[in-house]
């Protein structure tokens, strides 16, 4: 490798104004937000967004000159004709009705659609070429698209971004529900970010944390959009979205507090500096009328109030470029506390032990007035070994019942028990308040009917190995100890042997 | 072969040798490479008088404008030269001077009144000539890949490999976006100064530019403190280590199949600022820059020391693109081989123009890549057939028959071209066997039949054939044995 060139000999004349020339003022700019919602089941949904937009023309051959739009996807829009493009690739299912409706919702796995410019010849052909040059941009195996599952939708996949006129014919949409999301579609998800997380809402995305979640959900979108109100010209926009879901049981050990620390093991120090906004959203609307139980830290500096999926919302906004929010210690950890923690906080859980010792699950809860409360636990049957199972397996198997003991609040106030005078059924229970009476309910078991191996299996397979041995043995034995004599050719045919026979039974000599 | 013109004018020899013009003379030249391999080399130099307006334009009063009278008036083709032999005392050339090579394929030598005038001059011709052509180390360097490997230099493995286009990406590193708002005039300066260069090569393959900005891109290697200095240095040996963590965010090309060419501006922290670039000596390489065979460049651009004081952070850099572009420029001239020639002795070298490529110099370019092609192509047919042979197996369809029989008919044409001296053709079709024997090579159907060799033939039948042949066997047997007695018995009793 040459260190140096020298130029002495091969200096170039250069042609054109010398001097260097003004730089052209930036033309894409970066907004990143992150929106942290607490879910009515108690865990905590994180969205991040990160969103470039670049001010260039639509249709533009041989743009090649890229800063904060990354390069890759930049010349797959050139290459390839895009109108619009939509990645997503989802580890879960969003629980509508544990958790609300979300804000993007993507189907477990992963999911392509794609609008082409109508100046494409072979729609089909590039869309091939399109999931190839994605699957090796994403590490993912987007190279299984193919004709087998691709369609083309005539009505729910609209574009998004502007469009002049849709002819179907040139959007296509596949999906791959096999795909598994890890931690090298991540990466490469990543790096197309310019801060790269080093800097900015991009340093909380730590796979070790992202991936323990119930729902997780990484998106790129890219589409034109107009640049002003009158929409003169176009600009693209790229938005690579994040969704996690944080379970409670997992962050808090079952209390409600949360911080950005104990979700993602890190805080925020610094926005990005080459972002024109960088936000965090926390919803706090579930939160505002019971003031008193509940504290965020450090407070909130000022709200955000919108009409969010149809309902009023309220937001605490933590804008990262504010000094006043970064404090003295240079890091931002948003924390919600409980100041009164809830009665209901007694549970004790003891996992089962295969061929030792059965779940134990006891809980302690408060029950709010007229009130359904349901309790409902998740639990698998092992496959028994076939020694192991009853004689009459296809009766299926008995699950205990449950026990409620509830001390239930009484209209009228109860005298205090004597033993003796009373009448037996009033002192079943001992009373130690007069206010309310001790109850113990038990629930129905449960019968569980189990598929069972098929037992004439070990019958069958000695029959067939006694055969086999029986008759390959028999063989082998017979020829190695059959001894051959010789015997006269029988002369005649049945008819003369039978004729012989009646000859013998009644004394004549034979034929 | 490379055709040669030696154009003699009024006063540059005696007479009597004048009267002898024009005529023909060949030179061949034998460069042997290694292990018996020799190219033959062949100069062919046509000798003639000069015609009117040459003979003008030579006395005109500096080498310049002769050149530029020259210049317009013929246009020639690619591979060929043309020698002018002008007289011992002519003022074109400075008086020390004996020859002159010039930017589009000519070059000036002065003559002599000698008796054996043709003998020496013609000596000083070659030298000329062969500076601005073939030479061993051209093509060396153009067979590194194929000859067997050797402790000599690795400077003989510099140049690219032949392909049929290439992508040239400029990427601006900037490890601390908080310190240093770097903004650099990307697109001009690739129109003004590499799209003219990249317009002259053209012929060689197709070009594609572009360029990014990469923040928080460190390198590999933590600079140490020079305290004689107060600056940061990169030692010369831990210069490889420096690429490795940068070209996983530089990304490959999602756009095209050619291979890439990366140029790296990397502005060193503020932490590590100034930075410079030692070589083996210790000494700080003038240009800050080095570049890595078949992989591209890397520049470290130090921001101006005065700039801090007056502002705040971030201070605004402004790339000096002419600086930067100008080693960039000579380092993609490395990258392809265009090397510094063996320059005759008192020889005065002219200088490039605009594009910084001088014509002869593209026509080595052309020469070195034909031969490469050349080879290639041969190595992967011979390959193809070597592997026919050894498996039996391989199914050749008619399209890959096909494209063996277009890339070995390329393989001749372009050698019978180079032989008459016709480069541009030459080299299409060298390219053309290249792509072909490739195509052809590296054909997917080849390996459809591979994997099913003759004993899992016998595995898979003979289980389900053997049991019902046996049955159907012994019975013919018996059959025949049976007809044979029929047949002795009739013989027997007669």
């Amino acid at each position: 490798m040459a260190a140096a060139v020298r130029l002495a000999a091969l200096v170039l004349l250069l042609r054109g104004p010398g001097g260097w020339g003004r730089a052209e003022p930036p033309r894409d700019s970066l907004r990143e937000e992150l929106v942290i919602t607490p879910l009515p089941s108690g865990d905590v949904a994180a969205t991040f967004q990160f969103r470039t937009r670049w001010d260039s023309e639509l249709q533009r051959e041989e743009v090649s000159h890229y800063r904060l739009f990354p390069k890759a996807l930049g010349q797959l829009i050139s290459k390839y004709s895009l109108r619009e493009l939509h990645l997503s690739l989802t580890q879960g299912f969003w629980r509508t009705r544990y958790w609300g409706p979300p804000f993007l919702q993507a189907p477990s796995g992963a999911e392509l659609w794609v609008w082409f410019q109508d100046t494409v010849t072979d729609v089909d052909t590039s869309w091939k070429e399109l999931s190839n040059v994605l699957s090796g941009i994403f590490c993912a195996s987007l190279n299984f698209i193919d004709s087998t599952n691709t369609v083309t939708p005539t009505a729910s996949f609209k574009p998004l971004g502007l469009a002049n006129d849709t002819d179907h014919h040139f959007l296509r949409y596949a999906v791959l529900p096999r795909e598994v999301v890890c931690t090298e579609n991540l990466t490469p998800w990543k790096k197309l970010l310019p801060c790269s997380s080093k800097a900015g809402l991009s340093m909380l995305l730590k796979a070790e944390r992202l991936f323990h979640t119930s729902y997780h959900s990484q998106a790129v979108h890219i589409r034109p959009i107009c640049r002003n109100a009158r929409c003169t010209s176009i600009s693209w926009e790229l938005r690579q979205t994040l969704s996690v879901v944080f379970d409670a049981f997992v962050t808090g050990q079952g209390k409600k507090d949360w911080s950005l620390f104990r979700m993602f093991s890190r805080t925020l120090t610094e926005p990005c500096p080459l972002a024109s906004e960088s936000r965090v959203y926390v919803d706090i609307t579930s939160y505002s009328q019971d003031n008193e139980t509940l504290e965020m830290n450090p407070p909130p500096l000022s709200t955000y109030q919108d009409v969010i999926l149809g309902t009023q919302r309220t937001y605490a906004v933590y804008d990262l470029f504010d000094t006043a929010v970064i404090n003295s210690s240079r890091n931002l950890n948003l924390q919600l506390k409980w100041r009164r923690p809830p009665e209901n906080g007694y549970i004790h859980y003891q996992p089962a032990q295969d061929r030792l010792q059965p779940h134990l699950l006891e809980m302690l809860i408060q029950l709010p007035a007229s009130s359904v409360t349901k309790v409902s636990i998740q639990f698998e049957r092992a496959l028994l070994k076939w020694t192991e199972y009853t004689p009459d397996p296809n009766h299926g198997f008995y699950v205990s019942p449950s026990v409620l003991s509830a001390l239930v609040p009484s209209m009228v106030a109860a005298k205090p028990v004597d033993w003796e005078e009373s009448p037996l059924f009033s002192s079943l229970f001992p009373v130690s308040d007069s206010s309310s009476y001790f109850l113990r309910l038990y629930t129905e078991p449960l019968l569980v009917n189990l598929p069972t191996p098929d037992f004439s299996m070990p019958y069958n397979v000695i029959c067939l190995t006694c055969t086999v041995v029986a008759v390959c043995y028999g063989s082998f034995y017979n020829l190695l100890t059959r001894t051959f004599h010789i015997e006269e050719p029988r002369t005649g045919g049945l008819a003369k042997r039978l004729a012989n026979l009646i000859r013998r039974a009644r004394g004549v000599p034979p034929l | 072969m490379v055709p040669v013109s030696v154009v003699f004018t009024g006063e540059s020899v005696p007479l009597d040798d004048q009267e002898k013009l024009p005529f023909t003379v060949v030179h061949e030249r034998e460069i042997p490479l290694k292990y018996k391999m020799k190219i033959k080399c062949r100069f062919q130099k046509a000798y003639r008088k000069t015609l009117v307006y040459e003979e003008e334009a030579l006395s005109m009063g500096s080498i310049q404008e002769a050149e530029a009278m020259l210049a317009e008036s013929q246009e020639q083709a690619e591979g060929s030269l043309t020698v002018y032999v002008i007289s011992e005392h002519s003022s074109l050339l400075p008086q020390d001077m004996m020859s002159y090579i010039g930017p589009k394929r000519t070059a000036v030598v002065r003559g002599i009144m000698h008796r054996e005038a043709f003998n020496i001059i013609g000596h000083r011709v070659i030298q000329a000539v062969q500076a601005m052509s073939l030479t061993e180390d051209v093509l060396a360097a153009a067979l590194a890949d194929h000859l067997p490997e050797d402790k000599w230099s690795s400077d003989k493995r510099r140049p690219l490999k032949s392909s049929l286009g290439y992508e040239i990406t400029f990427s601006l590193l900037n490890p601390d976006p908080k310190s240093h708002d770097v903004h650099w005039d990307i697109q001009g300066a690739v129109r003004r100064y590499v799209q003219p260069f990249l317009n002259a090569l053209s012929v060689t393959g197709n070009f594609s530019v572009d360029s990014q900005i990469l923040y928080y891109a460190v390198l590999g290697v933590n600079p140490r403190f020079d305290p004689a200095s107060s600056s940061y240095y990169l030692a010369a040996h831990s210069l490889p280590h420096v690429i490795n963590p940068v070209e996983s965010r530089l990304g490959s090309s999602a756009a095209s199949l050619y291979p890439v060419l990366n140029f790296l501006l990397y502005v060193p922290e503020l932490a590590h600022s100034p930075l410079y670039i030692q070589d083996k000596d210790g000494a700080p390489v003038a240009t800050n820059a080095f570049h890595s065979p078949r992989w591209g460049g890397i520049m470290v651009y130090n921001v101006d020391p005065k700039a801090y004081n007056a502002s705040e952070l971030p201070v605004r850099v402004e790339v000096d693109m002419v600086r930067v572009m100008e080693v960039f420029l000579a380092q993609l001239r490395l990258l392809f081989g265009i090397a510094q020639p063996q320059v005759p002795p008192k020889c005065l070298f002219s200088r490039p123009k605009g594009e910084g490529l001088m014509t002869w110099e593209l026509d080595r370019l052309l020469w070195a890549r034909s031969v490469e092609n050349l080879a290639t192509a041969t190595t992967t047919l011979t390959s193809l057939a070597q592997l026919l042979g050894k498996i039996s197996n391989i199914v050749i369809k008619d399209d890959v028959a096909s494209e063996v029989y277009r890339a070995v008919a390329a393989v001749q044409k372009a050698a019978e071209e180079l032989a008459s001296g016709h480069l541009a053709s030459a080299f299409a079709a060298s390219q053309e066997a290249v792509t072909s024997s490739e195509r052809a090579f590296f054909d997917p159907s080849l390996l459809h039949l591979l994997y099913f060799p003759d004993d899992q033939k016998f595995a898979i039948y003979i289980p389900l054939f053997l049991p019902m042949a046996v049955p159907i066997l012994l019975s013919l047997v018996k059959i025949f044995l049976e007809s044979r007695k029929s047949w002795k018995k009739p013989e027997k009793t007669d």
